[in-house]
């Protein structure tokens, strides 16, 4: 591998004075082969080893099926709603002025720093019959936690900030004189938004969208607590590898782990192309 | 940070929306953020103060929460260190030189963020394991990995993977190579010119990239749980603790320790904004 950055590096070299090129790539694709491309290929090998009919009989029996659909599913409204929500908080911070706004900023990124675990018996703790929301949503004959809601609801705050922190630098930089040219020319507020603002921010609003889905279909440490975990009604994908492990059934596990990976890896490539087209929209 | 690099002047903007709606929009987002970020935080300081401050401490005083303290910080501080290591040699590749491949690189360092934390200890598993490919013969020399603490300091390594490196890597492309070029012509070493020019224009960034890095690698939860085996005392974190004293109906435990993870967050949100506060000028310029 280092001989291949060696390669590299001379071809490289000719474009800057700069030293130390073909170390840093040699220890970075060692170190990143070691720690992350080796270990996931393992998900593959092992699937490869169990067979084609063997695989499509654990990765889509009937359990699982409805686990995928709670996941993606889940996810894809967690998305959603945070995709409305978080261009709403994104679109205040930045445009309107309130005491404590700064806090608020700050705090938009509270669920990348709590641990996962701390979210989901808080989240637990409120939703519950006799917590704090509970108790007012069961006088409504609406229960969250251990439904298929209460995953929603954990969904939703671990993929909150994506949406924000994507959006708001977009919004930052939007030059205000296009508007300005609208409203002049006789377009409404509501007009303007949705004609001028909204497909300026469009790209940077589907690459923070599809990023808190990607999250939150993975998400696991937040939603066990609050999902109650009831086969086929509010078990996830994730929850069934954990299950499988603790039963020494590897390949099963491994089999499930496999159909998730190749959606994070269909992910990663729809995040990367949005964000390309949204580099090319920039530039232009 | 980009924030800084814009000047939003009230003054300039004639376009807005009447009073009430922007109100209206004001308190929407204040009720949605405080049911979903301030109402859990509070959760967890009713919950573990519900029967007092002594109740409180003496649940953190337990033997087996002070051992999980312990390996957690233990985790980090292998955890952290490493991939900040990482974090720098790659961002000096990758933000530093053009090479064919450079975009596919970067999207492979940003690849534990999309994979389930489940996934990251499942693979560590299906390596190490007893099942796995180099497991036994670990085994025969009496090397534990999985259900042991080398394999939650593996499982962390990889969930904490790109933050430094993801922190690094905008703002060292950002700043160009000119002024390394400069010190480079001038005579300075390589090491030399990495410590004089390039790590003081990317301080914040580093300390902000270390913090997060620190923070998740602390509350790693998923991918920990898979490959600890939850043994009391010995392979437990705090995270998996929180859910062990939970699932025993132990909630004033759970909470308690809960509560010190939720400090951690908190502590690395107030550094983070006093960062970017103290230093907004210096940030702005350094990505102009």
């Amino acid at each position: 591998m280092s001989a291949l950055s060696a390669l590299v590096g001379t071809r490289a070299a000719r474009h800057t004075v700069l030293p130390g090129f073909g170390p840093s790539l040699g220890f970075t694709i060692v170190y990143l082969g070691l720690v992350v491309l080796i270990p996931l290929s393992a998900v593959f090998f092992k699937t490869a080893g169990m067979g084609w009919s063997a695989f499509v009989e654990t990765a889509f029996h009937g359990r699982v099926l409805a686990a995928y659909r709670l996941s993606f599913g889940g996810a894809l409204l967690a998305a959603l709603l945070n995709a409305v929500f978080g261009l709403l908080v994104a679109w205040v911070l930045v445009r309107y002025e309130f005491p404590g706004r700064k806090l608020v900023d700050a705090m938009v990124d509270l669920p990348f720093a709590l641990p996962t675990a701390v979210a989901g018996i808080a989240l637990t703790a409120i939703y519950a019959q006799n917590g704090w929301l509970g108790s007012v949503l069961a006088q409504w004959g609406i229960k969250v936690a251990y439904t298929p809601l209460g995953v929603i609801v954990a969904m939703v705050f671990i993929s909150l900030p994506f949406v924000v922190r994507t959006v708001e630098p977009v919004l930052q930089d939007l030059e205000t004189d296009v508007e300005e040219a609208a409203i002049s020319l006789g377009a409404g507020r509501v007009q303007t938004f949705v004609m001028v603002i909204l497909p300026a921010l469009l790209p940077a609003l589907l690459t923070g969208t599809a990023l808190a889905f990607a999250r939150a279909v993975g998400e696991y440490g937040s939603v066990i607590f609050i999902a109650g975990n009831l086969p086929g009604v509010s078990e996830i994908a994730p929850l069934l590898i954990i299950t499988k492990l603790e039963q020494y059934d590897y390949a099963g596990a491994t089999a499930i782990g496999t159909v998730m990976l190749l959606v994070s890896f269909v992910m990663l490539l729809a995040i990367n192309l949005l964000q390309r087209w949204r580099k090319s929209r920039m530039g232009g | 940070m980009s924030k800084n690099t814009s000047m939003p002047t009230h003054s300039r903007r004639p376009v807005s929306e009447p009073a009430l709606i922007r109100w209206a929009l004001c308190l929407l987002t204040l009720a949605f953020l405080g049911l979903f970020l301030f109402m859990p935080l509070a959760a967890v300081l009713a919950e573990a103060f519900r029967k007092g401050t002594e109740a409180y401490f003496s649940a953190l005083a337990t033997r087996e929460t002070l051992a999980a303290i312990r390996l957690t910080l233990l985790t980090a501080a292998i955890a952290v260190p490493m991939n900040l290591v990482f974090g720098i040699t790659a961002a000096w590749s990758v933000a530093k030189f053009d090479f064919p491949g450079r975009s596919l690189l970067m999207t492979l360092i940003d690849l534990p963020f999309s994979v389930s934390p489940v996934i990251s200890g499942l693979i560590y598993v299906l390596i190490f394991g007893l099942q796995g490919w180099v497991g036994p013969i670990l085994a025969d020399h009496g090397v534990r990995v999985i259900f042991a603490v080398p394999g939650i300091v593996l499982a962390t390594i990889f969930v904490t993977f790109p933050f430094i490196a993801r922190e690094l890597i905008p703002l060292m492309e950002a700043q160009g190579r000119e002024e390394e070029e400069a010190a480079t012509v001038l005579g300075a070493s390589g090491w030399r010119t990495f410590f004089m020019v390039t790590l003081p224009n990317v301080k914040w960034g580093l300390v902000y990239g270390v913090l997060l890095c620190n923070a998740r690698a602390m509350g790693e939860f998923g991918a920990v749980s898979v490959v600890s085996g939850h043994i009391r005392g010995l392979t437990n974190t705090m995270p998996l603790h929180v859910e062990i004293l939970y699932n025993e109906y132990d909630f004033v435990g759970a909470f308690a320790v809960a509560s010190l993870l939720a400090l951690l967050a908190l502590l690395t949100l107030a550094v983070k904004t006093f960062l970017e506060w103290v230093h907004r000028d210096e940030i702005a310029a350094a990505l102009r």
